[in-house]
């Protein structure tokens, strides 16, 4: 087996603050720009001290942060509000949904310590369901950057959206993916191709998942299969034409997320795949429950099913299935030709 | 701060409750619209699936000095309890923000007037029936107001049993905490809930000490005293006002005041008649 190219890589950018330089340019040019904190630290020291009069600290009040952020949206304000993606939505989820989404308010929700990002720090801040909600919300906006190096431009996009919208965050830097800083960038809406290959395609969201889906590439390349490896970084909506494109013609999808299956990315494409492909599908997401020990990011999330030796084998898995199937194929047809 | 007025999103609601830059006196006196509320609750409980009449009934008298008296333009009001829709769609509609004769229409397939208000209703900005957003939003509106410098007011009502909703006191912590001006919110303090008294399921009394001890300005009054309400309702420049309306279940009509049973109540058409010759009668209400 290949060496993880983890090892060789430096990491990224902090992803809160990367998210942070980029709300303090938004709140320099925009006064409609409201930070709204729940006690989550970090802004106080950063975005407080330089706009005083943009930020508010609610308190630790996840529920009552999206509905005052509600009220101020309807009021011309654009209120970015902070809470780790767990709270965001499930504590507050009724909150969310109702006054955020039900009115379509231009509310940004920045969920941190998504996934399994704060491994360490247990159950309570394991993000696993977010994704599940955000979508099932319909009308939010949901962003999942992959390479720490896109979180601002992801920022910057989302501002511009006129409804409300969900930006999952890691809780720290992680390994930056090979390729990120080349053309194309971040781009709200688009699924990004990060490797062309035309025998399997690897769908990922998130930093780790990103990560895991290059790593096995290139190991699968050492075998001669080429695999096609999509960054999917916006949930909703859906890039429907780049899925169809990047999975057409493969002999399977395999979907890598940090996340449960349920409900998860890999719906979200099966939803695309299944209506237009007969392309069979693996997802690769947290099953069973993790947490019995510390763990880090990495090792948890290989402990349940998602890392790279687990994509490798989904992948293989996909085409030597494929490969009994052509061959079932090729037996029936000289048996049809010699009957005949 | 230097926030342009001017940059409401394209999509935020269409409505605030009374739309700016339109006179909509002469308004029917409170006394006159709480009247016409409490009848057309009743006919709403005629419908084919009843209505929320007790806690409709409780508020009217509060939902009528509201609105015909204290908002004015560019002003917002919540109704927190979203249950009591009959007596805020009678309010809206005598003041001409839909046609009265909608009221008919009461939950019936068709009808956009829902057992829980719809925030794409003209005079309703936000949809409201689960219980504890009432306040919190009434909260970010008058934090806008805040921040901004603003002087528009926001009124909120809520129901006794809905301050059992944890999301309340964030919302009323919070609203100590930054002592917002300009907001006023009351309790339809009339004492009970579905499986009985609030004080028997759990229990909210000191309740003027609660909304004191987190900051508020705290008012108790008879919630069906028409000039005592209007001089409690009074907003302050020095932080939120909690209102507590003492009412009763049911006001005005026999047989469904104080009783649990006339929470939610599906009136056959004779019932109907009995209610309304009750309303009519000198003193039967306010």
């Amino acid at each position: 087996m290949s060496a993880p190219v983890a090892e060789e890589l430096a990491l990224g950018p902090d992803p809160r603050a990367a998210y942070r330089e980029a709300l303090l340019e938004l709140a320099a040019a925009d006064p409609r720009v409201i930070c709204l904190d729940s006690d989550t630290g970090g802004l106080e020291d950063t975005f407080a001290k330089r706009f005083p009069a943009q930020y508010v600290n609610i308190g630790i009040a996840e529920a009552n942060l999206m509905t005052v952020a509600a009220g101020l949206a309807s009021r011309g304000f654009i209120p970015y509000v902070h809470t780790m993606a767990t709270f965001a939505t499930m504590r507050a989820a009724e909150f969310l949904k109702l006054d955020v989404v039900g009115n379509r308010l231009p509310v940004r929700v920045i969920a941190t310590h998504g996934g399994l990002s704060a491994a360490h720090f247990g159950t309570t801040h394991f993000a696993l369901e977010d994704l599940a909600v955000a979508r099932a919300l319909a009308d939010l906006t949901v962003v999942v950057p992959g390479d720490g190096r896109h979180i601002a431009a992801a920022t910057r996009q989302l501002h511009e959206l006129p409804g409300p919208a969900y930006l999952r965050l890691g809780r720290s830097a992680t390994p930056a993916p090979p390729g990120g800083d080349d053309a194309p960038g971040f781009e709200l809406g688009r699924a990004r191709a990060l490797r062309e290959g035309t025998d399997v395609t690897v769908v990922a969201t998130g930093a780790l998942p990103l990560l895991f889906a290059l790593e096995a590439a290139e190991e699968l390349a050492g075998d001669g299969i080429a695999a096609q490896v999509l960054e999917l970084h916006t949930l909703h909506p859906l890039d429907r034409d780049g899925l169809l494109a990047g999975c057409r013609g493969r002999a399977g999808v395999v979907t890598v997320e940090d996340h449960r299956p349920q409900g998860g990315m890999g719906d979200a494409v099966a939803e695309v795949v299944a209506a237009d492909l007969a392309v069979p599908m693996r997802r690769l997401a947290v099953r069973g429950s993790p947490g019995a020990r510390v763990a880090g990011q990495r090792d948890a999330l290989a402990a349940h099913g998602v890392s790279t030796a687990a994509v490798v084998d989904a992948a293989r898995d996909l085409l030597a299935r494929t490969h009994d199937q052509h061959e079932r194929s090729a037996r029936h047809g000289a048996a049809a030709t010699r009957t005949r | 701060m230097a926030v342009p007025t001017t940059t409401g999103p394209p999509h935020s609601p269409a409505a605030t409750t009374v739309p700016a830059g339109r006179r909509t006196d002469p308004r029917p006196d409170a006394a006159a619209m709480a009247q016409r509320i409490r009848q057309d609750i009743i006919r709403m409980a005629g419908g084919p699936e009843g209505a929320h009449a007790g806690g409709s009934l409780s508020c009217a008298d509060l939902m009528a000095v509201l609105h015909a008296e204290l908002l004015r333009p560019g002003d917002a009001f919540v109704l927190s309890k979203g249950h009591a829709a009959p007596a805020l769609y009678s309010a809206l509609a005598q003041l001409g923000r839909f046609p009265a004769d909608e009221l008919d229409g009461y939950a019936r397939p068709g009808s956009r007037l829902f057992g829980h208000p719809r925030h794409d209703l003209p005079g309703v900005e936000f949809a409201t029936g689960s219980l504890g957003h009432g306040i919190g939003l009434s909260v970010g509106l008058a934090l806008a107001e805040q921040l901004r410098g603003g002087d528009r007011r926001v009124y909120t009502v809520l129901g006794d049993g809905e301050l059992q909703e944890g999301s309340v006191w964030e919302a009323a912590l919070l609203a100590g905490h930054r002592r917002l001006p300009g907001l006023v919110a009351a309790v339809d303090r009339n004492g009970l809930q579905i499986t009985g008294g609030t004080e028997e399921c759990v229990a909210l009394e000191p309740l003027d000490a609660k909304f004191e001890a987190f900051g508020w300005q705290a008012r108790t009054v008879d919630g069906h005293d028409l000039p005592a309400l209007r001089e409690a309702l009074r907003p302050s420049a020095d932080g939120p006002v909690a209102v507590i309306a003492r009412t009763v279940k049911g006001r005005g009509v026999p047989f469904l005041e104080q009783r649990v049973a006339g929470h939610y109540a599906k009136l056959k058409p004779a019932l109907v008649q009995r209610a309304l010759a009750a309303l009519a009668r000198p003193g039967g209400a306010s």
